[in-house]
């Protein structure tokens, strides 16, 4: 079963050496694979179902962690679709024209990677905080955006900016530009030619880009604890959820919580496969 | 739009680029200026008092050490792990291709409370180590654990396509130069590989630099012993010292700087590399 997919071309010099090293590599490499990321991911649905199915669905219709689910899905609900425009806008300028300063601009948009998410939600304690001056402003008109659902949403929107851009980019780049020039002198307009000739060119990389976006979103923990003030049942995500109960020692109900997560973590590999599958079939 | 370089028949360039530039400028580039600013306004002497505290510094020697150390080993597992998924055809191996992305993928604290679980006294991980007499959890090598775990797939996915380009051939040469093996791989596919091993690392080294979520649970959080920088800036956070965290802060967005830097200059000799 066991076969080197390109030939060695010391095999021929040192015989049975190549195979013990072929075993020693794939037992180190696979075995700290297996240990390092794959029982952790059985031991999360171990310690979920630890209680039974009946302690499971109690954790997860708690009505705090429903609330939590709604708050989280509303970040991602709104951070996904800016992300989808924000992608596409930036992969048409970058990838079709030429510009000055083009990998100033790359380099802004993985910004966000570069940075500690705790960074990046501190920078909008910092400008819109009670005591900044913009701040003070919003709460004397009555709108909180600190300690608030909307300070989520911004901290949400900064560290998933990057993920439907940087899967296009380099996508649309090797489309190249000739489809869309000859579909804009046969007459078609700006609308048609992205709906009808660039977007279906690209449809699983922004597939791709979603779902990162969409787990990345939904996951975030750095950059939401620190805007978030922890109000129970109120700015809560599903992370910082997670965090109160493991914190609370409600281990069980921790991995409960936890395993929801895990799963659309799972989904994400799962579509990510799909979507390289696709690619390699059809290119 | 004036600072186009040519002249192209596409529509959208005003549209696209402004809106691309606004959505960045307003969500990203505004926030981190506004806190540069902040920190700007600090003296020198209030900076230095903040940044020369003992805990402060005990937080970024911690910080620095144990990210440095996650990255040197998953440059050892990352590139074993790699190497064996580009070169060997075995049952399973899109699958352990795909598990590759799940420290990535897996929310920040689900992977905190699930490496703190394992790796306890009392966990599936942890009765090993407790056998021989070595505690994980609450402890710097927990912070190690934690950081190798998130930043497994970066090395992994940037030395994959530098592997894959890698011709056969070139070690063909060496073979039949009469190189052995070992020659063959310090002498002729390390120097190749070198510009993706250090951009790996650089990536690696920089993701475990900010990272939070997986950390804080496993470290134990003791100031002095296994308080990182990210933790620091929201203590300081906490107590309303917003001068103090903006400090750290600020620091630590210029390492972020500097790496970024390093890893875009890394990645421009890896791509002049492979083009020639």
């Amino acid at each position: 079963m066991l076969a080197d997919r390109k030939p060695s071309p010391f095999s021929r010099f040192s015989g049975g050496w190549v195979a013990v090293r072929r075993t020693l590599l794939m037992t180190a490499s696979l075995g700290f694979l297996g240990l390092f990321v794959g029982l952790p991911l059985v031991f999360i649905f171990a310690k979920a179902f630890s209680a039974g199915l009946q302690a499971y669905l109690e954790a997860i219709h708690n009505p705090l962690a429903l609330s939590a689910i709604g708050l989280t899905l509303l970040a991602a609900g709104i951070a996904v679709p800016l992300n989808l425009v924000f992608g596409v806008c930036a992969a048409w300028a970058i990838a079709k024209f030429d510009f000055f300063g083009k990998g100033v601009l790359t380099t802004l948009i993985d910004l966000p990677f570069s940075v500690s998410p705790v960074i990046a939600g501190m920078v909008y304690v910092l400008v819109l905080g009670m005591r900044s001056p913009i701040g003070g402003w919003m709460d004397a008109h009555g709108v909180k955006v600190i300690f608030a659902a909307p300070g989520i949403v911004l901290a949400t929107l900064f560290v998933t900016a990057p993920f439907v851009a940087r899967e296009l980019i380099p996508l649309m780049q090797e489309q190249g530009e000739e489809e869309e020039e000859a579909a804009i002198l046969l007459g078609a307009g700006a609308w048609d030619t992205l709906r009808r000739v660039t977007l279906p060119n690209v449809r699983w990389g922004i597939l791709y880009g979603c779902i990162l976006s969409l787990a990345r979103a939904v996951g975030e923990f750095g950059a939401v604890s620190v805007v978030s003030g922890h109000i129970r049942g109120r700015t809560n995500t599903l992370t910082l959820h997670v965090e109160n109960l493991y914190n609370e020692y409600q281990f069980g109900a921790a991995f409960a919580v936890a395993s929801l997560l895990t799963l659309l973590a799972v989904l994400t590999l799962a579509v990510k496969s799909y979507v390289e599958w696709r690619s390699e079939a059809a290119p | 739009m004036s600072f186009l370089k040519r002249h192209s028949v596409l529509p959208g360039f005003g549209l696209s680029m402004g809106f691309t530039l606004t959505y960045l400028g307003l969500l990203v580039l505004l926030p981190l200026a506004a806190m540069i600013l902040k920190a700007s306004e600090l003296d020198r002497q209030a900076f230095l008092h903040i940044l020369l505290d003992p805990r402060i510094i005990a937080a970024f020697r911690v910080s620095l050490w144990t990210s440095a150390a996650a990255a040197a080993v998953n440059m050892v597992f990352g590139s074993m792990l790699a190497w064996v998924l580009v070169r060997y055809e075995f049952p399973g191996r899109r699958f352990c291709d795909a598990m590759v992305d799940l420290p990535f993928a897996l929310p920040t604290a689900v992977s905190g409370i699930t490496l703190t679980a394992l790796f306890a006294p009392t966990g599936w991980l942890g009765v090993w180590f407790e056998r021989v007499g070595v505690q994980v959890v609450f402890t710097p090598l927990g912070i190690v654990v934690a950081l190798v775990f998130i930043s497994l797939p970066f090395v992994v996915r940037t030395l994959q396509p530098a592997l894959e380009d890698l011709d056969p051939e070139l070690e063909e040469a060496a073979a039949s130069l009469g190189a052995g093996r070992w020659q063959a791989l310090v002498r002729v596919i390390a120097p190749v590989l070198l510009p993706a091993l250090l951009t790996g690392f650089a990536l690696a080294f920089a993701r475990a630099l900010g990272e939070y979520g997986s950390v804080i649970f496993i470290s134990g959080n003791m100031p002095m012993k296994t308080e990182i920088v990210p933790l620091s800036i929201i203590m300081k956070l906490e107590q309303f010292d917003v001068a103090g965290a903006t400090a750290i802060a600020t620091v630590m967005l210029a390492f972020s700087f500097v790496l970024l830097l390093a890893i875009n200059i890394l990645q421009s000799w890896s791509a002049s590399r492979h083009a020639g």
